[in-house]
């Protein structure tokens, strides 16, 4: 980064640190924060939009739909977040690469599951072998938001059904009255209404998701822990910054990254809820 | 039964009981439904250690913080922010660290009649190190679902307790904390299931599983690795974990029905799952 960070082994304490928190991989660490806060953004709306639909098809007219929303709303919170994060990414990985093996490579016959490998024609992996790293990460990512988005979309259908129950049902019988439709009443009664019922499980959810960040890690993202446990390693003298094992502190430092994150989340959704108080 | 040599062999593999090595190829369902099973055994041991005595810490906390004692109730809330404000994965991270750093000493205490000789070492170990951080983990929680509940008691029930002359620990026996317990109950069992689930997380953090021993993920995990097929070993973990959850909220409804016999019907509280997450 600096110019004076050529040979770091005759720099001054506070020269080596700045050269040392500034080196490549530091660089990388810093990133991996902003995909932690690029993981949530993308998140959150998904999973409110799958959890409203699910919400919307409780309350459905045909059973069908009605079972397996219920079914989903309530299995994935009977089950710990961590064996969906685990589940999810292989099997969407392992569906889509099935049908694609189905279609691009007609011609091979034998079982796609031998033994104890998954085998398919080269054409049919995804991404290809060829391309690109940025396309493996992206594609990882991907899988990543995927998985979230379905847990925590169960979650959010709970307490998106709790809130429609909660929206005075005297209100939704005028609308009756009145002859509005199923879908009239829910655009113009239920919605509106629903987010003030929502927004204390709808905080708690935000402040579950981020807690739940960390987790990429084990869908083999290069995340904060990944970064953490690389850098803080202890590094021989081979390394150019050589360094005992540093790992407590930077994990300590994602404790207060983290500490961070919740606190301010903490006072925004406060104002949030202050404003739209509910006079009961 | 096909399946009794293997629950022979692996039943009990999980606290190092049976075969040594794990199944390698010719993966049966059977060999899958018996180790997650055994694994199963870790999970509950960090729960109902961490419950247990995270229960007890977690109403005392709650009552420091309760009262405003200048320094000590200041404490407890940096705890609690802390413990409450991070993730757990993180926490497990950082403690086992902390617990690699400490040095090498064995700490001995006189029984009297023996020695027994702590060894820091030991904290390294899932056995006591991740259950140390389960359990500070889920007193935070608990503690502020507890202090919630002590701060909604009606006062007058508190000063009609005075009135009556009840000495400071009476009125705390008699009156406030089972008016606590009662009134927190719900999310309380929302807390125990939710820690029940984050006991899945020790041996994904730091923690080594010593000897392959781990719990139920540990084992899922690894039929998953092994076989290269999701499809079996997670629906078997879920099904183990669905059946536990729902245990678990069979006994904390019937431990309501004690706690609320007295009262009448309009001012029983049903268990509300999942309406109030804390976590």
């Amino acid at each position: 980064m600096f110019e004076y960070c050529a040979d770091p082994d005759v720099l001054s304490t506070f020269e080596w640190f700045s050269c040392y928190l500034t080196n490549g991989k530091h660089l990388l660490f810093y990133k991996s924060f902003g995909l932690i806060i690029l993981l949530l953004v993308i998140t959150a709306p998904l999973a409110m939009l799958l959890g409203l639909l699910a919400a919307v098809a409780i309350k459905s007219k045909f059973l069908l739909l009605r079972l397996f929303s219920k079914a989903y709303a309530n299995i994935v919170r009977g089950i710990p977040d961590i064996i969906f994060f685990l589940f999810i990414p292989i099997t969407i990985d392992q569906l889509i690469e099935f049908s694609r093996h189905k279609i691009k490579c007609p011609e091979m016959v034998d079982s796609v599951w031998q033994g104890s490998d998954f085998i398919v024609c080269s054409a049919a992996k995804l991404p290809l072998n060829s391309d690109p790293q940025w396309i493996h990460d992206i594609y990882g990512f991907l899988l990543a938001v995927m998985s979230f988005a379905i847990v925590y979309g169960a979650f959010a259908a709970n307490t998106f059904h709790g809130a429609m129950n909660s929206v005075p049902q005297s209100q939704i019988e005028t609308g009756k009255s009145f002859g509005m439709s199923r879908k009239q009443l829910y655009i113009s009664i239920i919605f509106p209404q629903m987010w003030r019922y929502a927004l204390p499980g709808l905080s708690n959810l935000w402040m579950l998701l981020i807690k739940s960040t960390p987790l990429l890690f084990l869908l083999g993202i290069q995340d904060v822990v990944y970064w953490a446990r690389e850098l803080g390693g202890s590094k021989t003298s081979i390394f150019q910054y050589p360094h005992p094992d540093w790992r407590v502190w930077y994990f300590l430092s994602l404790l207060v990254f983290y500490l961070l994150l919740t606190k301010i989340s903490e006072l925004i959704l406060n104002r949030i809820s202050k404003k739209i108080y509910l006079p009961i | 039964m096909v399946c009794n040599a293997t629950i022979e062999d692996y039943a009990l593999r999980s606290i190092g009981i049976g075969e040594k090595l794990l199944p390698k190829s010719d993966i049966t369902l059977c060999d899958q439904f018996v180790l997650i099973g055994s694994g199963i055994i870790w999970n509950l041991y960090f729960c109902i250690i961490a419950l247990a005595f995270g229960f007890i810490f977690a109403i005392l906390t709650a009552i420091i913080r309760f009262n405003k004692y200048i320094v000590l109730s200041k404490v407890m809330d940096i705890y609690v922010f802390i413990f409450r404000g991070s993730p757990l994965f993180i926490q497990f991270f950082c403690a086992y660290e902390v617990f690699v750093l400490l040095p090498k000493i064995g700490i001995d205490i006189n029984l009297l009649f023996t020695t027994i000789t702590v060894e820091t070492s030991w904290l390294t170990k899932a056995w006591l190190g991740a259950v140390l951080v389960l359990f500070l983990n889920t007193t935070a929680y608990s503690s502020e679902i507890f202090y919630g509940a002590l701060k909604s008691i009606p006062k007058h029930d508190i000063e009609a307790a005075e009135a009556f002359g009840l000495s400071t620990r009476r009125k705390y026996r008699k009156i406030i904390i089972p008016t606590m317990l009662r009134n927190s109950w719900s999310s309380y069992t929302n807390e125990a299931i939710f820690l029940f689930h984050a006991t899945t997380l020790v041996f994904f953090s730091s923690f080594p599983a010593w000897r392959q021993s781990g719990d139920a993920l540990y084992y899922a995990s690894y039929f998953a690795d092994k076989t290269f097929n999701p499809f079996v070993p997670y629906p078997i973990i879920a099904i183990y974990f669905i059946s536990i959850t729902l245990l678990i909220i069979l006994i904390f409804k019937i431990i309501n029905v004690y706690f609320t016999k007295h009262l009448p019907k309009e001012r029983k509280m049903p268990i509300k799952l999942f309406k109030n997450m804390v976590r």
